[in-house]
């Protein structure tokens, strides 16, 4: 169950500056490695008919809709019309009222259970122990997550989003931009197969941005599955290869598995400024 | 990873945030001291009355002191929406509740601690001979109050009021707790050979019925 | 269509006029029996009468809070809402029973004792129930999603339930220890009196099922009309 070598191969090829299609995998002996070898870090997505409704509300209707491994999707759409809620079913942080998801590593469909051990979000909320430093937060989790040596990989995992400085430091004490950044680096602690974005550009500034636009990319090109809502146009979404515009709960637009993602984003742009000079 | 580990894992996390600010405790340590000294306004305490209604005051005390303090357990886990992230991971649901049981058992159990001296020099009660006796009573009511109270914050942390449900909803269901507690430590600081083993059953049944409740039901109030 | 299984469940909640008739039927059998069959007791007079409504409404106020336990772990189980209003019909009819528990005591108390209340076990664990459930009912008022709402009061109502025989236990042990006057008692019960007990139990067995039935009635029609809105704003 423990996420395989092969998995932190790629990990470390990721934050290094060394090409991740170069890394070499081990042959069928890893447990969730398909049997051609290759990374097979990426999970594949179907969502069914999925509803959900919170009281009177429904947030999402009767959304349906299959995201092959390795695609990096933006999400775009106004605030409530159900981009967070469609991440949390992903997360499986809640379930949908009606319709059924389900994920696969390559041919072999995954059980819901196991998919939390490859799953990241990075979400509204830092999800953040205020009164931990950065180490004790990342190491806390590497703990629930039950990888090997946690102080070890909490310490990994700091250095490339630059917060080892300020490893002994209180999160209470960061910066927003840095609360970001540490957050980032929990959601990417167990090397997940598949990363959930909610909005996770809000809050840097530019050169932020373009850091973490540089690393989605690189986690796109190592086969990592991205599932982002991004607001407006910014420099996260260079990577991105579909895009799906969602409407009260609903897909109105989407840019398809091989398609042209940049109408729809250049589209949400606009109506999105449209809205901001509009209030 | 097993229920047990993951629990643990979330019991030292619990214990290192409060030892590092104490604001929770010292904070529930000077309420209970509060209340002990109004108490001794409302009768007269000798020796004898304090031996009588001493006890009954005092694990009044720590019931009132609890359900203001458990609250804070998922509170705290509000802020940054750390529950989301602990419902993340890969772990037992109920292990999130099992830790916070743990880490709540073992403030409350402290707080109590500290204040028993404190009891016995105010109202004149010889604690020190029934030491050992006195510290099973406590820590089996104590257990259920943890087990009991950590359940309930997680369902008043999903209402409105919750500072005032909580204690609307515990105390109600603690009264038996309440009721052996304090009979059985009116009986010890009588005569300490005269350890009810009754109460002290009945207290760990109590015990074992809310526990097994607990962890049969409790982990669908983390779902959302 | 989810409306139409509502509306037939809804449906299946009507309460029939001979089943209203026979408790009436009941409960005037039971009142006369009560009140002018049944002897007038030696020591207590008249007022002892009262003991009949006393004893069987507490009978029937705990089989409530056993239907809440079960309501509330069925809906746990399964998930259907028509659990949650089995759930919180019979927690408001057992709070009203309980309510004549505690108000058919001091009535009783008064003019046998001279004190309207002493803290004898059956009154002081009724005192206890009523309150545990009518904790139950605000922490109902303070949760305004449905489906959240049945599940905290599931979790709490199981809870509850499960305190109730701890909390007999707990007070009537700790009565034996400390003896007071005994309110609920019905003194010496002659045959007649055991009959009309019975009855009267079986009265307000049928009262208690009439009212759980009207309540959840109510609760099933407001969930329907909740449907009918959902339906309205998703075709919107």
């Amino acid at each position: 169950m423990r996420w395989s070598v092969v998995a932190r191969n790629n990990c470390c090829a990721i934050w290094s500056r060394a090409e991740p299609s170069r890394v070499s995998t081990p042959p069928a002996s890893s447990p969730n490695g398909s049997p051609g070898g290759g990374p097979s870090l990426g999970l594949s997505i179907q969502i069914n008919e999925v509803e959900k409704r919170y009281g009177m509300r429904l947030a999402l209707r009767g959304v349906t809709l299959s995201i092959a491994a390795g695609e990096c999707v933006a999400l775009v759409g106004h605030n409530g019309s159900g981009k967070t809620t469609l991440l949390k079913i992903a997360a499986q942080l809640t379930r949908p009222s009606r319709g059924k998801i389900a994920f696969h590593a390559g041919e072999n469909p995954i059980s819901l259970e196991e998919v939390k051990n490859r799953v990241g979000l990075v979400g509204h909320h830092t999800l953040l122990y205020e009164e931990l430093t950065a180490e004790e937060n990342l190491i806390f989790f590497a703990k629930l997550f039950g990888l090997e040596n946690p102080p070890g990989k909490a310490r990994e995992a700091l250095q490339p989003v630059g917060l080892s400085g300020r490893a002994t430091d209180l999160v209470r004490t960061f910066s927003r931009g840095m609360r970001q950044r540490l957050s980032i680096a929990r959601a990417l602690l167990a090397s997940p197969g598949l990363l959930l974005l909610d909005e996770a550009g809000t809050g840097l500034d530019p050169e932020g941005q373009q850091w973490l636009g540089a690393a989605i990319k690189r986690l796109r090109d190592s086969g990592c599955t991205i599932l982002m809502s991004t607001h407006g146009r910014n420099e996260t979404q260079g990577a991105v290869t579909r895009a799906i515009r969602l409407d009260g709960g609903k897909i109105t637009h989407d840019s398809g598995p091989g398609g042209d993602p940049h109408k729809i984003l250049v589209m949400a742009a606009v109506r999105d400024s449209g809205e901001e000079s509009a209030s | 990873m097993t229920l047990a580990r993951a629990a643990g894992v979330i019991l030292s996390k619990e214990l290192r945030t409060e030892f590092r600010s104490r604001e929770l405790l010292g904070t529930t340590v000077v309420f209970v001291l509060i209340v002990i000294v109004l108490f001794s306004f409302t009768f007269n305490p000798t020796s004898s009355e304090s031996r009588r209604f001493g006890p009954g005051l005092l694990w009044l005390a720590f019931l009132f002191a609890g359900s203001l303090m458990l609250q804070s357990s998922f509170v705290r886990e509000q802020t940054n929406d750390t529950l989301a992230a602990l419902r993340l991971a890969p772990i037992d649901p109920f292990s999130i509740l099992a830790g916070k049981m743990a880490a709540n058992f073992l403030f409350l159990l402290l707080v109590e601690v500290i204040l028993l001296p404190v009891f016995a020099v105010l109202y004149n009660v010889a604690i020190l001979p029934v030491l050992g006796p006195l510290l099973v009573v406590l820590a089996l009511g104590t257990i259920g109050l943890a087990a009991t109270g950590t359940v309930f914050s997680a369902v008043a942390a999903q209402a409105r009021l919750r500072e005032l449900l909580l204690p609307l909803l515990l105390l109600p269901v603690l009264a038996p707790v309440l009721i052996a507690s304090t009979e059985a430590t009116v009986g010890i600081l009588r005569d300490p050979s005269e350890l009810s083993l009754v109460w002290l059953t009945f207290l760990f049944c109590f015990d074992v019925v809310f526990l097994t409740a607990a962890w049969m039901v409790g982990e669908y109030l983390l779902e959302e | 269509m989810a409306t139409e299984a509502q509306a037939q469940q809804t449906g299946r909640a009507v309460i029939s006029v001979p089943s209203i008739a026979l408790v009436f039927l009941l409960l005037a059998a039971a009142s006369y029996g009560a009140l002018i069959w049944s002897p007038t007791e030696n020591t207590m007079g008249l007022v002892q009468r009262i003991f009949y409504f006393h004893v069987s409404s507490a009978w029937s106020g705990f089989v409530s809070f056993v239907l809440v336990f079960i309501g509330s772990i069925a809906y746990l189980r399964t998930r259907a809402l028509k659990w949650d209003w089995l759930s919180v019909a019979s927690a408001e009819v057992g709070v009203a029973f309980f309510t004549i528990v505690l108000v058919t005591g001091p009535i009783w108390a008064k003019p046998v004792w001279g004190i309207w209340w002493t803290w004898d076990a059956r009154l002081t664990s009724s005192f206890l129930l009523w309150v545990l459930f009518v904790s139950y009912l605000v922490l109902r008022t303070l949760v305004d999603e449905p489906e959240r709402r049945a599940l905290v009061s599931a979790v709490f109502g199981i809870f509850a339930a499960l305190d109730i025989p701890l909390v007999y236990f707990s007070i009537w042990w700790f009565r034996t220890q400390h003896p007071q006057p005994v309110i609920g008692d019905g003194g010496k019960l002659d045959s007649r009196m055991g009959w009309v007990l019975l009855l009267t139990w079986a009265a307000m067995l049928g009262v208690m099922t009439v009212l759980i039935r009207l309540r959840y009635r109510l609760e099933a029609l407001r969930a329907e009309v909740d449907a009918y809105r959902m339906e309205a704003s998703r075709n919107a």
